[in-house]
């Protein structure tokens, strides 16, 4: 590990003051992921601007009846936020299914968002990886690939997003709200997240100079029929290889709106509206689920070793589906 | 021996120790003036270093130098000063002997420092240039030149019987499969750890993290060239180790000769990547022909295994010896290949080659009685072996009947159909399997001490290990009962080079070897116990023999009249304020080589498989242990729990990945090495059959730490089957192999 250089931050203003003057210079929230990678020397800021003690751990209803959750709230008082559990359980229902209970208990929301991709090469200085060093090459691509992803993959990169958080916001349509030099922004989750294209070292649309200071989650929560459904190679502790995040609104045997996120198979979280519209005003049926599942499948492409995650996607997406609509619909 | 201590659910003695963080790990210690070692590791699988460039990791201000193979200090480098008590035939790995590269993540210098921080920081600025070599770590590709080695590890695989081809040829039912077990790494909790430190005149102490402190002292000597004498190991406590302690890592030798050269205690301990620079349970090809005739009397076995070794030592183990263990069949033809690649020497890992060889062996059987329509149960019945084929040797004792009977009434077996996918659940498809293992248990020459002060406290001592399985506690029960004292007044010594002597801990013999010595060094002292008493004035034990009395809670008194007693400190004050000591070396015990003596197992599994999502959920698990006299059923009980745990593991789970490309293993971390999680464990029910075994040791007692895991994975395989009607033929079986 590399020595650095320490700071705490008094207010929102003055950390992004503080980073914005230095080039080296990283927040640090929970810490969970930034200290694993820079003890094995992937991540090296040089100065670490601690953000812990910023106001922004409250989650509060917004203006528009939505909700708030701080950037720095914690992923365990999110997920047993009453109103999150209540209104929004496929949220906390999709951080639940992640990490263990020690570790949600330090990560915080904006940095789940902003996690680092688990893959093998990237955790591993000693192997070529264009996401850590740019233009060494992609040694998944042609190597071990089996957690990597099969959608919206790019010659340079494979590597998949691997929150859980942001697969459930992604199907709740949340919108991340950040704080620059410039001042505020509001970005959409849809464009929070990147592909890789031929830039895979940057993961975010973020940039280096701003700040999460919230996650506005719209009024809609679908708590009627929801399911996060997480497949991975043990029963809890492991990220996953295919997760969905599947929402319906019913109108009778009718569904009127379906929400379908899937983690684990693409460099952002992967949701396609346009196939999502096939199910409005849809019968709820297996077939109709099928169909939709082959429809955010398209394109898929497989590396050998991930290939079985085409085939595992399509058919979570159904059973998650079902689940979210044979669920008994709370009062 | 009538149990009075032993046969209890006695508490570990040292658990307190444990979960207060009392008990002191070979990290945990320090030593004044200490400084910290960091290995790096090699980048490439095979080559040369061109150049190693320290200067940066030099210039930071605590960094106390950097050893590589061009500043090493020259000491004995011959290759037969490397070798230990547990290396296989051939050269063993010595570290920064030169700028060779033998194997990916090879240790190619220690950079030390005033603290740890500044000792990992030292080595990511340590420059290397390499030359590359081609190199073969692909197991498949290489497998075309598999060879006899000249000598093997393991013992050599038994000459054919019968005549295996004709009656292959002639079965009327007949399978031919290949099953294959993957690279899997040990990681332990602990990782390991060496604290040298450089004495005065010459004189070494150092702890480590070992299975056997004395194998630790011997290598040391011999590759520093010392005197054993001045080599002192000391490891009270091991955080598991699986068989990864069996031979002195290169953390040891790394951490001595830094401490030599410096002049000052040097600490190195590795990473959790680290942890997989180094032995690894070998990638394991088996090919099985299987014949039967229509009724599932098991007529030709054949079975060929292919086992991956390093190019620079032959380490084999027995895979390949089950059959003839296992079964009862007429004409059986074996043979254990060696697959040489560029990587580190494999090393044993919990019952290795049983793991492997019974894995593929009651896979293979369970689809031959598939194919001759027979409940796979009743088909090893109906083959059941009466004596150990290989050795031609009567078992010292067998009670694995008694576990079919008791493990196939616990889990409800007669119920069960034979046809697969015919029990559903909603999504599931339930699936019921069976495997039974052996493991053997031997007994190796091993010393103790016991010495009874005064005031009636006895300790007792041997240089073992505890690494987990409960030496202390079991040590201490034989001990207690043996002299007739209460639990509270034993200590157990162990893990300190200076001990009496011990074999390596492993291959399950500790309680069969030193446990055996701990008896005949207590029942010595027994003898003088009794002595004493019969001093003591108008004893009324003064023409007893030791078969005439008891000696229990403090006391020694006549069998046929209890009132007649002396307690054992009136007795011992007949001793005149000297304590009684009593040395022993115990030689396994005569006429033991006349039987077999082996540990059985019989495993029963109930799985859940989701029939479009391949997940798979183990949700019973019922294990039958004949292991002879258990010492003690709680610590007995979690030994077996933890065999079922990892095969659960092995079954689904556990698998270091090579990258051909890199020739390197890709997964080096807790995160994508998967070991199975409290929600991967459901139902796990363990009995003990009852079996005496008057042959094996003066004991009876069969030692657990191997046979909980033998049959485990093999028997969720065939659950597997039976639920969803596919054979996966490679393990682990996760869930793509079910889609
Ligand atoms: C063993 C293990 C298992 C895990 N399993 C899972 C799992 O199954 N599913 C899952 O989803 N996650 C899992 N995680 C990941 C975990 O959820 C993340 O590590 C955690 O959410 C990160 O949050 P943090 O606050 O600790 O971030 P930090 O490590 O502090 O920061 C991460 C990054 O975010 C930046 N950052 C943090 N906050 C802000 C902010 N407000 N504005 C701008 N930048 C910011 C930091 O600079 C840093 O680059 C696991 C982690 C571990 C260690
Ligand atoms: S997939 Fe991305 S992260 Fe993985 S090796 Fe390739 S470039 Fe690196």
């Amino acid at each position: 590990m590399r020595s650095f250089t320490y700071n705490k931050a008094d207010d929102v203003a003055a950390a992004v003051q503080e980073v914005s003057a230095n080039q080296e210079a990283k927040f640090i929230a929970g810490g969970t992921n930034l200290l694993d990678l820079m003890k094995i020397d992937v991540m090296k800021p040089r100065h670490l601007i601690d953000i812990t003690h910023l106001a922004l751990k409250t989650i509060e209803e917004t203006e528009d009846g939505g909700l708030r959750l701080g950037a720095l709230a914690t992923n365990a008082d999110t997920a047993y936020n009453e109103q999150v559990e209540k209104r929004y359980p496929l949220l906390s229902h999709a951080i639940l299914a992640g990490a263990t209970g020690q570790l949600r208990n330090m990560a915080t929301d904006g940095g789940n968002l902003l996690q680092r991709t688990r893959c093998y090469y990237f955790y591993d200085t000693d192997t070529p990886c264009n996401k850590r060093e740019p233009g060494s090459g992609c040694s998944a691509i042609k190597g071990y690939n089996r957690d990597l992803a099969i959608l919206g993959t790019s010659e340079y990169c494979i590597a998949t997003h691997p929150s859980d958080m942001a697969v459930a916001l992604a199907a709740l349509e949340a919108k991340i709200r950040v704080t620059g030099p410039d001042g505020d922004r509001v970005i959409p989750i849809a464009e929070f997240h990147r592909l890789p294209g031929d830039t895979p070292h940057i993961d975010s649309n973020l940039q280096p100079n701003e700040i999460i200071t919230a996650i506005d989650l719209p009024a809609k929560g679908f708590a009627n029929h929801y399911t996060y459904m997480k497949l991975r190679d043990r029963a809890s502790y492991a990220f996953a290889l295919v997760s969905v995040a599947a929402a319906l609104e019913m109108d009778g045997d009718t569904i009127k709106e379906a929400r379908i996120a899937l983690g684990g198979v693409a460099h952002k979280p992967w949701r396609l509206p346009a196939a999502e519209a096939m199910l409005s005003d849809q019968k709820a049926t297996k077939e109709n689920f099928r169909m939709v599942a082959e429809a955010y499948l398209e394109g898929a492409k497989g590396y050998g070793h991930n290939d079985f995650k085409i085939e595992l996607a399509k058919r979570a997406v159904v059973r998650a589906l079902q689940q979210a609509l044979e669920m008994e619909v709370k009062s | 021996m009538i149990g009075n201590q032993t046969g209890k659910p006695v508490n570990r003695v040292d658990g307190r120790l444990k979960v207060t963080g009392g008990a002191k790990y070979a990290a945990e210690f320090t030593a004044p003036n200490m400084a910290y070692g960091f290995v790096v590791n090699s980048k490439i699988a095979k080559g040369k270093i061109k150049s190693i460039d320290t200067s940066k990791a030099l210039a930071l201000d605590g960094v106390l130098e950097v050893f590589t193979h061009e500043n090493r200090p020259g000491y004995v480098w011959g290759d037969k000063n490397y070798q230990d008590k547990d290396s296989p035939p051939g050269s063993p790995f010595r570290p920064l002997y030169d700028n060779e590269v033998q194997f990916s993540m090879q240790p190619i210098a220690l950079v030390v420092a005033e603290t740890y921080e500044l000792a990992r920081y030292g080595a990511i600025l340590v420059e290397v240039e390499y030359e590359n070599y081609s190199f073969d770590t692909d197991f498949e590709k290489n497998i075309k030149q598999a060879y006899i080695p000249e000598k093997y590890k393991s013992s050599k695989p038994p000459e054919p019987w019968g005549n295996p081809d004709e009656a292959l040829a002639n079965a009327a039912v007949k399978i031919e499969a290949e099953y294959s077990h993957p690279s899997e790494h040990h990681n332990p909790i602990e990782m390991h750890a060496s604290l040298a430190i450089w004495e005065e005149g010459g004189k070494l102490t150092v702890y480590d993290k070992i299975q056997g402190v004395q194998n630790s002292q011997q290598y040391i000597a011999n590759a520093f060239g010392m005197q054993q004498e001045d080599v002192h190991v000391i490891s009270p406590f091991v955080g598991g180790a699986f068989g990864s302690g069996l031979r002195p890592q290169y953390q040891l030798f790394l951490a001595v000769l830094a401490a030599r050269e410096l002049k000052r205690p040097v600490k190195v301990v590795l990473t959790r990547q680290q942890m997989f620079s180094f032995g690894h349970r070998p990638k394991t090809v088996q090919k099985f022909a299987l014949g039967a005739d229509t009724d599932g009397k098991l007529k030709a076995v054949q079975h060929d295994a292919f086992g991956e070794t390093s190019k620079f030592e032959d380490y084999s183990e027995n895979v390949v010896i089950w059959p003839g263990v296992l079964y009862n069949c007429d004409n059986v033809k074996v043979s254990h290949k060696l697959v040489a690649l560029d990587v580190y020497t494999p090393l044993d890992m919990r019952a290795p080659g049983g793991t492997t060889g019974i894995y593929g062996l009651e896979c293979a059987i369970d689809e031959l009685a598939y194919k001759a329509g027979v409940d796979p149960l009743e088909f090893r019945k109906m083959n059941y072996s009466e004596k150990d084929q290989n050795e031609g040797k009567p078992f010292s004792s067998k009670e694995l009947r008694e576990c079919y009977r008791q493990g196939a009434e616990k889990f409800g077996w007669e119920k069960r159909s034979l046809e697969p996918r015919s029990m559903k659940e909603g999504h599931n498809l339930i699936g019921w399997g069976f495997a039974q293992g052996a493991w053997e248990a031997t007994q190796k020459q091993a010393a103790a001490k016991a010495v009874l002060t005064t005031d009636g406290k006895l300790t007792v001592s041997c240089a073992t290990a505890d690494i987990g399985t409960g030496t202390y506690t079991v040590m201490s029960q034989i001990a207690a009962e043996t002299v007739g004292l209460p639990l509270e007044d034993v200590t157990f010594k162990l893990g300190d080079s200076s001990l009496p002597k011990s074999p390596l801990q492993g291959g399950s013999w500790t309680v069969s070897s030193v446990g055996s010595a701990v008896k005949l060094v207590c029942d010595k002292v027994r003898e003088k116990l009794l002595q004493l008493a019969q001093q003591v004035a108008n004893s009324p034990l003064a023409n007893a023999t030791l078969d005439d009395v008891n000696i229990e809670d403090g006391k020694i008194s006549l069998k046929n009249d209890p009132a007649k007693a002396v307690t054992i400190k009136e007795a011992l004050v007949q001793s005149q304020g000297k304590s009684i000591e009593e040395n022993v070396s115990s030689e396994p015990v005569e006429g033991q080589q006349k039987y077999s003596p082996y540990a059985h197992s019989a495993t029963f599994v109930e799985v859940k498989v989701d029939e479009d999502l391949g997940t798979v959920k183990v949700t019973r698990v019922v294990s039958a242990i004949a292991g002879g006299r258990i010492i003690n059923p709680k610590t007995a009980r979690s030994q077996i729990l933890g065999g079922v745990v990892w095969g659960i593991g092995a079954a689904m789970e556990e698998e270091t990945v090579m990258d051909n490309n890199l020739g390197r293993f890709m997964n080096h971390d807790l995160d994508k090495y998967h070991v199975p999680v409290n929600a991967d464990v459901h139902d796990i029910e363990v009995i003990f059959v009852e079996e005496k075994d008057d042959h094996v040791n003066p004991l009876g007692a069969k030692g657990l730490g191997e046979i909980g895991i033998v049959s485990v994975a093999p028997a969720i395989a065939n659950a597997i089957f039976h639920a969803t009607g596919k054979r996966v033929r490679e393990l682990p079986i996760t869930l793509d192999k079910l889609l």
